[in-house]
């Protein structure tokens, strides 16, 4: 029989430590190496220890709270000792005695004894037989929920001694009895392991306000009463009435049957990042009972990381799985109060930063501790809707945004309302693909670790790209943590192993014009579709009029110079600089528009004229009907200039707006850039023309000067430029403008926005780099730029060169 | 599919295709695409993107991946196989003869 082989594998506890250990433990396929047998004291199976309060407050039943019942045990042939003790251990002999003397022998052990109450020193807490005193209750059990509920009945007032968390949720609990509930703090404050004096404080103005009084810096010397509790008396004199006293002052590791049989216990059983006795390679300790580099832990994220390393090891299944400890992170309500805590509650340094806000009348109070640029404390009280953010920052030990105002609000950010555990599974993240959490999370699940393979594999993201940065969120949620770096997301494209900056290099000094000599000689020969666009982009950049030139490189809108369609026509936009056009030119386009059946005529956002669903094969004809320059209105590239009337007619106009919208037009015409450039000019801080959310915007301001702003957003995302400098000049604008656009060109990341690149580098280095010229660039930059324009050719002009013979042809015929 | 109830089509020259890039035959009523990459190898699979009917022959090739130009979904030309997504391309056998002329085979 198979299950004469099987070790014998014995836990002693069945608390949540217990019970969840030997559940990763099945997990790992344990269930077929061990025969499993578990001690419990309790006549149960294992319950929910943190909902204990509910139950006594009556929010849960008993039935409710339990994580394994009794039927689970049997399902999994694990035979449950319920209600027996372990009281010895004898491990010359690899057996564990039940307090009915009954040894069971064992090939593995795991000690999960928890902890107990610590009950602090004080007379009258016992009656003579050493029983406890009628009236005095601990607050671990569902035994001990039981009889305070039965006690409660009919009483008038109750003292809970200790104000942490456990005691301010078994103060909430006996409130619903009608009883008059006081609080017996020792500390200056309430919940002092995880708040601060500050947030105690209003902590305890919520409590108050709900009705229990809370006594602080009261050392309790005595319970009172002959035969059952009558009140306190206090190291002070002070004396306090009440009917029952509930003694939650802490917790002590239960290390008895350890230190029994010669394990090393300090405060609690020492173990080894294996989860194992440093005495005994058979015996393991997990959970409130167990003291690891020093630190025990009295919450279950904790216990879930040590219950997956000891199963990892017990099992085999990973030798080398270690517990590195935790970082003590938790969220909690207490009373109704939302609670948020982690790490240090207090400065520890002088050169620690503290950013701190207030609000006592609302309950609200919000301080975080950075050291180095990362967060290594944190209290939220009342709100804690930054709480998941901060929890993960803390945990990873991620570097925070300089903007430290951003860590404790959301400003200007729509809120987020859930967290991503919260979130439904068929919540739709990406609007343009429809991708929702629930296949994002598959995905991860199914083996991609990073959020470039989950959108490459989902299409999350690859709309808009709006929602970019919440899959991200979301992956690294999924992953928890645990991301596997894709290095391509440094790579300028896909397809080549270099940065932007080492791309160009080996651009420039191998003198590659073009993209498939870009291939050959820095991606051994292989191409990479997605690769090519961007590639194409940056030659041109580079070479100018030089560059190779080569249509299987380019998106079809830049084979073709226009716009495609959902049907496989095409958009066409004719160049209107200023967004000023003439009866002359309308009579044109209303004659082209007629003659090719033009189904849509369109007035664009971008103050000009669309001609929609053209076929492909009309494209060169329009275009000479026309005779009017390219608008690209299709390319990555500088597309267009709008302006507001100016100052020719309107009241307000400060600056000839339509005049510097023309020359900008000029300037620019047709430069390649990492992504679409939109501009703006205004005649006046009105801004009638958007300016301010422009890529880049000129805006006119009283004493001739123009304020020039870069990097805004009114598309899938919403930015308000930031003001780049001031400008005496048309000519002055231009310079400016054309020194950022061409940093741009050099610097962004493929299909990377000027929102995202002004934002990514900050605008103080940019300001420094255009205006101040603090790299020595500006000349050259300026060279670049006037080079570029230099090699401008409207593209809608050379249709009748060899390289576009059936450029436009739609359907080939066939030789017979 | 067997040999024996293919039918052969001559479509054009390879070199009407510009290399890197596809094109539309009409064959009997059948809109193809055929591809010739770089390495002057030639594909051929159905014209239209399963997803939403994009035109694939204005698609991005690079090796045997054609990226759909409306909204980026992508396939193997050599197998039809989505590179996400479950929906494949129809292919058909084509190759370039000694002629230097692209001939396609479809079946009955």
């Amino acid at each position: 029989m198979e299950q004469a082989n099987k070790k014998k594998l014995v836990v002693i506890g069945n608390g949540m430590a217990g019970a969840r250990t030997v559940e990763e433990i099945l997990a790992r396929g344990g269930g077929q190496q061990f025969d499993i047998t578990m001690f419990g004291e309790e006549p149960t199976g294992n319950y929910n220890r943190i909902l204990l309060s509910g139950v006594l407050n009556g929010s849960y039943t008993e039935d409710e709270i339990f994580l394994n019942p009794l039927a689970w045990y049997e399902e999994h042939n694990i035979h449950l000792l319920a209600g027996k003790r372990a009281s010895g251990l004898l491990r010359r002999a690899k057996l564990v005695y039940g307090e009915d003397g009954v040894p069971v022998p064992y090939d593995k052990l795991i000690i999960a004894t928890g902890s107990r109450a610590f009950i602090p020193p004080m007379e009258g807490t016992t009656m003579v037989d050493g029983s406890m005193k009628p009236g005095v209750f601990v607050f671990r059990s569902l035994e001990d929920c039981r009889q305070i509920a039965e006690w409660a009945k009919g009483k008038h007032s109750a003292a809970v001694i200790g104000g942490g968390l456990l005691g301010l949720e078994a103060a909430r609990g006996l409130q619903n009895f009608g009883l008059d509930v006081h609080v017996v703090h020792l500390a200056g404050h309430l919940m002092q392991q995880q708040l601060d004096a500050g947030a105690g404080a209003i902590l305890r103005k919520s409590m108050e306000a709900l009705g229990i009084k809370v006594h602080l810096q009261k050392n309790t010397t005595t319970i009172l009463g002959p035969e059952h509790v009558l009140g306190l008396r206090f190291a002070d004199g002070g004396t306090l009435e009440c009917d029952m006293v509930i003694i939650s002052a802490g917790i002590k590791a239960n290390w008895e049957i350890a230190a029994g049989c010669g394990l090393t216990v300090e405060r609690g059983i020492v173990v080894d990042d294996q989860m194992r006795c440093p005495d005994d390679p058979d015996i393991y300790s997990v959970g409130e009972c167990a003291q690891h580099r020093g630190h025990m832990y009295g919450l279950v994220a904790p216990l879930w990381e040590q219950a997956k390393v000891l199963a990892d090891h017990i099992t085999g299944k990973n030798t080398q799985a270690a517990y590195h400890g935790s970082k003590v992170a938790t969220k909690l309500k207490v009373m109704g109060v939302e609670v948020a805590s982690m790490g240090i509650v207090e400065a520890q340094t002088p050169e620690d930063e503290v950013v701190q806000f207030s609000e006592p009348k609302r309950g609200t109070y919000k301080k975080l501790i950075i050291r180095d640029g990362r967060l290594v404390g944190g209290i939220l009280l009342g709100d804690i809707s930054k709480a998941a953010y901060l929890m993960q920052a803390f945990d990873r030990n991620t570097p925070l945004p300089e903007e430290r105002l951003h860590l404790l609000f959301d400003i200007g950010d729509p809120p987020k309302q859930v967290t991503f555990a919260e979130m439904g599974a068929n919540v739709q993240i990406c609007n343009c693909n429809g991708v929702s959490k629930g296949a994002i999370v598959a995905c991860v699940n199914a083996g991609k670790r990073n959020a470039k393979a989950v959108m490459d594999a989902t299409r999350a993201g690859m709309g808009c790209g709006s929602c970019k940065s919440m899959v991200t969120e979301i992956v690294e949620w999924a992953c928890g943590g645990e991301t596997e770096e894709d290095p391509s997301v440094h790579y300028y494209v896909p397809g080549i192993p270099l940065s932007k900056p080492e791309l160009i290099r080996a651009i420039q000094e191998r003198k590659l014009r073009s993209v498939s000599a870009v291939f050959d000689l820095l991606a051994g020969g292989k191409e990479d579709a997605a690769s090519k666009p961007g590639l194409a982009s940056l030659l041109k950049t580079l070479w100018k009029g030089e560059y190779q030139d080569e249509k299987d490189a380019r998106f079809i809108n830049e084979r073709v110079h226009a716009n495609i369609q959902k049907d496989g026509t095409f958009s066409v936009v004719p160049q209107i600089p200023g967004g000023i056009t003439s009866p002359a030119q309308l009579r044109r386009i209303a004659f082209v528009a007629e003659k090719y059946h033009v189904p849509m005529v369109k007035l664009t956002g971008g103050q000009r004229i669309d001609l929609l669903g053209i076929r492909k094969d009309d494209l060169p004809k329009v275009w000479h009907d026309l005779d009017m320059p390219s608008g690209y209105a299709y390319g990555k590239s500088y597309r267009t200039c709008k302006s507001c009337v100016g100052s020719d007619f309107c009241r307000f106009g400060l600056g000839d707006s339509i005049d510097l919208a023309m020359k900008i037009e000029n300037e620019f015409q047709g430069f390649d850039s990492p992504h679409k450039l939109k501009l703006a000019t205004a005649g006046c801080p009105r801004n009638c023309s958007e300016a301010m959310v422009k890529d880049v915007g000129a805006v006119a301001v009283e004493g001739g000067k123009w304020e020039i702003y870069i990097g805004g957003a009114a598309g899938s995302s919403v930015r308000k430029g930031d003001i780049l400098c001031y400008a005496a000049s048309h000519d002055e604008v231009l310079k400016y403008i054309g020194r950022f656009i061409q940093y741009y060109r050099e610097h962004a990341k493929y299909l990377e926005r000027t929102h995202g690149f002004v934002t990514r580098l900050g605008i103080d280095k940019i300001r420094a780099v255009v205006v101040d010229d603090s790299e020595g660039i500006a000349e050259r930059l300026d060279r670049e730029i006037a080079e570029s324009k230099a090699a401008y050719k409207d593209p809608w002009k050379d249709t009748w060169l060899p390289e576009n013979d059936k450029q436009f042809t739609s359907l080939l015929p066939i030789l017979q | 599919m067997t040999l024996s109830n293919m039918t052969e089509t001559k479509l054009g020259r390879a070199s009407d295709i510009p290399p890197g890039e596809g094109r539309v035959y009409q064959v009997e009523g059948e809109k193809i695409a055929v591809f010739r990459t770089r390495g002057n190898e030639v594909y051929a699979v159905q014209a239209e993107c399963p997803h939403r009917q994009g035109p694939l022959a204005d698609g991005l090739l690079g090796g045997s991946t054609l990226i759909c130009p409306l909204h980026g979904w992508k396939f193997d030309l050599k197998t039809g196989a989505a590179l996400f997504g479950d929906c494949g391309l129809k292919t058909f056998p084509v190759r370039v003869d000694a002629g230097e002329e692209i001939v396609l085979g479809r079946g009955e």
